[in-house]
């Protein structure tokens, strides 16, 4: 069965391939050639060889005969890493074209052997002719196509447009692989190969040659939509207009859009979510850190304490220049620095009873990383109340246990494990407190990327089962957590209210 | 001989042992056993008439003994009972 892997392995032997030096050569002697850049619309803007023609791998098929009308001259195409421009060279060829290369490693290799790089230009796409559909493809209509999905049956909604494209509208529940990438990303998108396709791209022009490519990749049931998407949105039917990530966004998170888990549509999801951190201490700042560089779009920080010199221990968002300022202003300072285009809430507050819901209210995941507990019981009652999930750490010298509160997903809240909290007389006392500094930044990681998957929906967040660490011994064992049927809070019918216990520390200092 | 996991915060009360094994062949009884062993570490977990505190729980191995039988859950010897108290954090 022919897969990606077959395919590129069959080119390899089939397309010649420059390494850059062969490449600069050519350059240096003028020789005559053209040298295209197959990458995606968006990557050439960012930077391209110098005298590359920028001809995006979806484009050839309808655009080469109009830039590179002599099929005899010589022609050299690079992509980013050297895949694509190997698809890129077999298009050319089946169009005609006698004499095309690829470049070794592609702009990557070029860019880190030091060879020059010109400013990024823009890709105008030609007027396309008509194309036939190759043996084997169907056509189906915007309508024929709504009919379908309303019916529930199987099938996926190929689109193989330009991300500006798509980012300006889709049809729900598409799968967006840019024409470019297609051979390389489809088997991981659709693994199963009878799995039944429509390919759609703007306008009708360009989905025959994907359709083509995917049964040459045993794809066995591939249609196109007829008309494109144009023609769908014609017809009056739904588009899905998403949050569109900038040029900027697409940069900063380059690698979390690679993951399938996340991509363009998990990375928005970040972008426009909201999550508010309970502390700006030990749990507190490698949490933040993390979700600030990973791009939560809102990020509230509450804290009342001021940044004191034994804070520095663990506190890794403060330094010596924060020391006697408030925590959430040393906070927000270095996040700004790190993330200055997501939004930093800063709450300089004691968290009691009276304020806890208005705070709370609006926010999407709460992220506790307090020392206390009648804070700690607070946040729980407050997002049982509200049905905030709610993403539990605590530390205690080399011990640390994180879980995921969320009734509304089907877990037990603070209160199913432990209804009330110690009176002061049976809890740890001051004195005999301490944490090793490095232990809330692996527990307050373990919080950041519980909190990611929640927002994005991904994976087995920590619902239901508590994670205990023992940093001394190194052993991670995750507890079954019992959900209390008759829990006072979260099984109640009528929420109880909140409760301000008595802090009982002098100095109950953010851990 | 089950073996009970001691937390932190309660190992003043074993002499700094992190484990100890017990006689006993349900968790009432491995409880029971635990505060003749350790009279003080009992005063910790259960309240006077010897009901386990609110803001503590005991595993057999992975699960809530609430979730199993409580104090009637069996307890064989190779079981592994964890105390597992509320913890707040550093600085209490």
């Amino acid at each position: 069965m022919p897969n990606h892997q077959d395919r590129l392995a069959a080119l390899r032997r089939s397309v010649e391939e420059l390494m850059p030096d062969e490449l600069q050569g050519m350059i240096e002697d003028e020789d005559d050639f053209a040298l295209i850049d197959v990458r995606e619309p968006e990557e050439i803007r960012q930077g391209a060889l110098p005298g590359a023609i920028p001809l995006p791998r979806g484009y050839i098929d309808t655009d080469a005969k109009n830039l590179l009308p002599d099929t005899s001259r010589k022609v050299v195409a690079y992509c980013a890493g050297g895949v694509r421009s190997l698809y890129a060279a077999e298009q050319l060829q089946a169009l005609g074209y006698s004499d095309v290369s690829s470049l070794a490693g592609g702009f990557g290799r070029w860019s880190d052997q030091g060879f020059e790089i010109n400013e990024g230009t823009s890709f105008s796409a030609g007027t396309p002719a008509s194309t036939e559909l190759p043996a084997g493809v169907t056509s189906i209509g915007p309508e024929e196509l709504a009919a379908k999905l309303d019916s529930g049956l199987q099938v996926v909604v190929l689109d193989v447009r330009d991300t500006d494209q798509v980012d300006a509208g889709r049809i729900a529940g598409s799968q967006h692989i840019a024409r470019g990438f297609l051979e390389l990303k489809i088997e991981t998108a659709v693994p199963a190969k009878a799995t039944e396709l429509i390919v759609l791209d703007q306008d009708g022009s360009r989905s025959a040659a994907a359709a083509a490519s995917l049964l040459a990749q045993d794809y066995s049931s591939v249609a196109v939509l007829s008309g494109g998407f144009a023609a769908w949105e014609a017809a009056g039917k739904a588009v899905d207009k998403p949050f569109v990530l900038s040029d900027a966004d697409r940069a900063r998170y380059a690698r979390h859009l690679n993951i399938p888990e996340v991509g363009p549509e998990g990375q928005a999801k970040m972008l426009q979510s909201k999550v508010l951190l309970i502390g700006a201490g030990g749990l507190g700042c490698p949490t933040a850190l993390y979700l600030a560089a990973a791009g939560i779009g809102t990020l509230g920080i509450l804290d009342f304490d001021v940044v004191d010199e034994s804070n520095l221990q663990r506190q890794v968002l403060h330094n010596i220049d924060s020391i006697g300022k408030p925590k959430v202003d040393s906070a927000a300072e270095a996040l700004r620095k790190l993330n200055p285009a997501i939004n930093i809430v800063t709450h300089n507050t004691r968290l009691d009873s009276t304020v806890v819901e208005d705070i709370f209210s609006g926010y999407d995941v709460v992220v506790d990383g307090t020392d206390n507990f009648p804070t700690r019981y607070l946040i729980n009652d407050c997002c049982v109340k509200l049905g905030i999930p709610n993403v539990h750490g605590s530390v205690y010298r080399f011990d640390g246990q994180v879980t995921v509160f969320a009734p509304t997903l089907g877990g037990p809240c603070y209160r199913c494990l432990y209804p009330e909290p110690p009176p002061p007389e049976l809890a740890p006392s001051c004195a005999e407190a301490g944490v090793l500094g490095v232990l809330p930044g692996i527990i307050g990681t373990l919080q950041a990327m519980e909190t990611i998957k929640v927002v994005l929906g991904i994976g087995e967040p920590l619902v239901g089962k508590l994670l205990v660490y023992d940093g001394l011994k190194c052993s991670f064992e995750i507890k079954k957590l019992f959900k209390d049927p008759e829990c006072d809070y979260c099984a109640a019918e009528e929420f109880p209210g909140f409760v301000d216990y008595e802090f009982f520390c002098s100095n109950p200092a953010v851990v | 001989m089950a073996t009970v996991r001691i937390p932190t915060p309660l190992r003043a009360f074993t002499g700094g042992a992190d484990e100890v094994t017990i006689e006993g062949t349900t968790i009432d009884g491995v409880v029971a056993e635990l505060g003749t062993a350790h009279p003080d570490l009992k005063a910790r977990i259960c309240d006077a008439e010897g009901k386990m505190r609110r803001f503590v729980n005991l595993y057999k191995n992975d699960e809530d003994v609430r979730a199993l039988e409580g104090g009637n859950t069996a307890v064989s010897n190779d079981d592994v009972i964890a105390i597992v108290p509320a913890i707040a954090g550093g600085l209490q």
